[in-house]
């Protein structure tokens, strides 16, 4: 949409007046990404494999789940920063243009630091595609692009259901992070090697393993099933619920005011 | 005295005003911690004597590891002191009677300290849970005790650490570079991520040499077993070391740049 | 036309104490108390009226201009903008107004005025030669010309009021909300902006509602004025109306040569120097000009002048009239 590009610009504008930081930040995100990785090889360095996934098929999981993050966390910066903006005021100037407000909110700050991140993912993705031993059919390359962009709406979700917590509380939103910081790190292993239990829920509840897990057994082979391809797309159902919080939030705080 | 003591119990009340932190605090360590045990659990399945600590020692190192997440947190948001800084009123700091390093020294221990406290019940709840995920108490007493002062050798120094980056941010305005940095690189070369003893052999010599060693590495290894001995000693002698290092540098540059800070007018 | 009929607002806030005994209580049980923030609000603007709406601080200005804002919802009543009810058609609705929030601001900070101008202009779908009309005209009135290229974050408060209210203006809303407009400028930006609303009113037809402590704005832009205290809508009449009923004392302040004068009846000295009495006179007891025939026999005159009250005591005057 038009309207989103002229913010992104102005943004980019906006940060860009601090070279320095903005740089220096980008690093700092790099670092902490790569040494995420690092973990992540040194566990591979003591055994070949684990739950039947090999070291490569392992990474393609990481770097798929680590570029759907950092493009959710690029676009969602605006949600992160929601509960300041109930704070100071900054959201009755936005209800106060004819825009959505959850448009307006998304689109008030997209962090272009959270590249660094983005980058970090590129550069493992492109080990990991070729060493993965997986044939790169025209199914299989939909099947990584499903991943990453449902991915990052359903993280993109995951962020504007915390953002909504600031409607009903001014404290204690890291709670949310289990799912959203916690997601990423704990969905760098295949979800299925936390159990039965666990993947459940990430199937059903909080649809993280609907873009992590199913579709990796079908680009791995496990699965040749074409509903495996497809589970992303029933994960984008999560926007349903996700922005009818924010809306149910958005009443509240409209009539208990600040 | 009393100064420091007055800091640290408002710290303590401005922790507890928020229930709903204290229980997403709690849920939080929970939940993370759960399911980092879980996946330890899987590579283990693979290899059960490959690892360098036993499963049970892991499930340990984890829990007290999320537990006290914050307290081996080098860079924490302290709210009053990042705003003296990005304020640039550190002129007006110097006016006030204590110490300034001591002062925030003694605030970055309270926020620590507090906002662990809060997890503690999650820590006892670790104790009851059932099958792998159960936590177990050290075999004996002395051990406990040990890691006691190991853990509060490791708060000091894991904070004369943050008094370090406290002193860059004098320079800059890039807070949030420098944390995210910071961040990144002491979680972990201090064993926040991964335990030290997983590290590779090449590299692990270095990284038990430098500080971060002497944060959270040190207590949690005593209390699950697998700094046995003699080897006790010598850890929290490293402890020492480094944090008797860290708080003579950190003085040094602190002083210097407040020197500069004045000579130029704030 | 802007119409409120019985609108009501109450809040419920968390009650917080200190020390360390009622903090740890704290984490298990909350104690809340009621605010009545409007009690039973109704007026009626038609289009293009200038109205200033006075109170003490706390007294529902701000829920007011919320709920007419539609950023929040009342407990009951009738609100209705120009057919619109603020807060149930929210995105059609504010694309007629334009707000400024004295202490917010709405640029974005660290890039040029005239890029979060065009980012405004895109927001509110403002057709291209209008927004180029809108910003030419703007920029004549309230002589923007250079500022436009500079970051918001470089402005002084003046004039970055001057950008706010542009802002505010671009999309040619009907109603304008000023939420203490003038709030810490210096002199002369005041003057600028108060003359340029007027203008935009006479020009425009443009609603204005006026929130303000500063009484020189309501003396030099509006007729009429609604009091809020309490919750409760006061006073709903014209400036001068209320002159009449609050302020018929007169100030005196007179220069002399030689003896001070005896006072008399009708007079209460309010200051004295060496040379010089401020008195103030009750009309109905003493004229004017009696009053000054009386000082001029008691001793040799040198300079009289006669003022009414200022503003600020009249409003004091109400305040204390009406305990708020």
């Amino acid at each position: 949409m038009k309207l989103y590009l002229k913010y992104c610009a102005i943004n980019m504008k906006s940060q860009m007046q601090y070279k320095f930081s903005f740089f220096l930040v980008i690093f700092g995100q790099f670092l902490s990404a790569f040494t995420m990785f690092f973990g992540v090889l040194f566990m591979f360095s003591i055994i070949n494999a684990v739950d039947g996934f090999t070291y490569s098929q392992v990474l393609l999981c990481y770097a798929s789940m680590s570029m759907a993050f950092s493009l959710a966390e690029l676009v969602s910066s605006g949600f992160a920063t929601f509960s300041g903006m109930l704070a100071n005021g900054t959201f009755d100037r936005i209800l106060v243009r004819p825009q959505s407000s959850i448009f307006q909110v998304m689109a008030s700050r997209i962090d272009l630091a959270r590249l660094g991140i983005t980058a970090q993912s590129v550069i493992i993705l492109c080990w990991a595609v070729p060493n993965s031993g997986v044939s790169w059919t025209w199914d299989k390359i939909l099947t990584l692009c499903l991943m990453i962009i449902c991915g990052s709406i359903i993280f993109s979700c995951l962020f504007l259901i915390q953002a909504s917590f600031a409607f009903f509380t001014t404290e204690g939103l890291e709670f949310m992070n289990v799912l959203t910081y916690g997601g990423r790190e704990h969905g760098r292993y295949p979800f299925s090697i936390y159990g039965k239990g666990v993947l459940r829920f990430l199937t059903f509840v909080i649809p993280l393993a609907l873009f992590q897990y199913y579709p990796l057994l079908y680009l791995i082979g496990r699965e040749s099933s074409v509903y495996y391809m497809l589970t992303p797309l029933f994960g984008l159902l999560f926007m349903i619920p996700s922005c009818a919080f924010f809306r149910f939030g958005l009443g509240r705080y409209r009539s208990t005011g600040s | 005295m009393r100064t420091y003591f007055a800091v640290f119990r408002m710290r303590f009340i401005a922790a507890f005003q928020y229930r709903i932190v204290a229980f997403s605090s709690m849920t939080t360590s929970l939940v993370w911690g759960f399911m980092s045990i879980l996946a330890y659990a899987a590579f283990y399945r693979v290899n059960p004597d490959a690892f360098p600590m036993t499963f049970p020692q892991t499930v340990s190192y984890v829990w007290i590891n999320q537990t006290f997440l914050l307290w081996f947190a080098v860079v924490f948001t302290d709210g009053d002191i990042e705003s003296t800084l990005e304020s640039g009123s550190i002129a007006y700091e110097l006016a006030r009677p204590a110490d300034l390093y001591w002062r925030w020294f003694t605030r970055a221990c309270a926020g620590r300290v507090a906002m662990s406290v809060l997890r503690l019940p999650a820590l006892a709840a670790a104790f009851l849970l059932p099958g792998i995920l159960k936590m177990t108490l050290p075999p004996d007493l002395i051990r406990l005790l040990l890691f006691v002062l190991s853990m509060v050798l490791a708060l000091f120094v894991t904070v004369s650490f943050t008094m370090l980056m406290y002193v860059t941010m004098f320079h800059t305005i890039s807070f949030r570079g420098i944390r995210l940095t910071v961040t990144a690189v002491t979680t972990f070369l201090s064993g926040g991520l991964i335990p030290l003893p997983f590290f590779p052999a090449s590299i692990r010599g270095i990284v038990e040499a430098l500080p971060f060693a002497a944060m959270q590495n040190i207590p949690l290894r005593i209390y699950n077993g697998n700094i046995t001995g003699i080897d006790v000693i010598y850890g929290i002698g490293f402890q020492v070391f480094w944090l008797v290092t860290l708080i003579i540098l950190g003085k040094l540059a602190m002083g210097y740049s407040l020197r500069k800070v004045v000579a130029q007018g704030g | 036309m802007i119409k409120l009929q019985n609108i009501n607002k109450t809040f419920r806030v968390a009650k917080r104490q200190s020390g360390f005994g009622h903090a740890v209580k704290a984490l298990f049980l909350r104690e809340y108390e009621l605010i009545h923030a409007l009690s039973d609000i109704s007026f009626t603007i038609p289009d293009g009226e200038m109205v200033g709406y006075i109170g003490p601080n706390g007294a529902g200005k701000s829920t007011t201009i919320k709920i007419m804002c539609g950023i929040l919802t009342p407990d009951n009543g009738l609100c209705d903008i120009d057919g619109y009810t603020p807060w149930k058609e929210r995105t059609a609705y504010v694309s007629t107004i334009g707000v400024v929030f004295g202490q917010r601001s709405q640029l974005w900070w660290d890039v040029p005025v005239i890029d979060s101008f065009e980012l405004i202009r895109d927001i509110y779908k403002v057709d291209e030669k209008l927004y180029k009309d809108n910003l030419d005209e703007l920029s004549v009135l309230l002589d923007l010309g250079e500022l436009l290229k500079t970051p918001a974050r470089s402005l002084s408060l003046g004039q970055r009021m001057r950008c706010e209210i542009a802002a505010s203006l671009l999309h040619n809303p009907k109603t304008l909300f000023l939420d203490e407009p003038t709030i810490g400028l210096d002199a002369v930006s005041k003057i600028a902006v108060r003359q340029f609303i007027k203008k935009m009113n006479a020009e425009h037809g443009t609603t204005v509602i006026l929130t303000t402590h500063d009484m020189q704005d309501i003396e030099a832009l509006t007729e009429r004025i609604l009091l809020i205290g309490k919750g409760r809508i006061l006073l709903d009449g014209s400036l001068s109306e209320l002159r009449k009923r609050f302020s018929d004392h007169k100030t005196l302040v007179v220069e002399y040569n030689g003896a001070a004068p005896e006072l008399c009846e009708g007079m209460t000295l309010v200051g004295a120097r060496e040379g010089c009495l401020t008195l103030s006179l009750e009309p109905s007891l003493l004229s004017i000009s009696d009053a000054i025939a009386h000082i001029a026999g008691k001793t040799e005159l040198l300079d009289v002048s006669v003022s009414g009250v200022t503003s600020e005591e009249m409003v004091a005057a109400m305040y204390k009239e009406y305990h708020i």
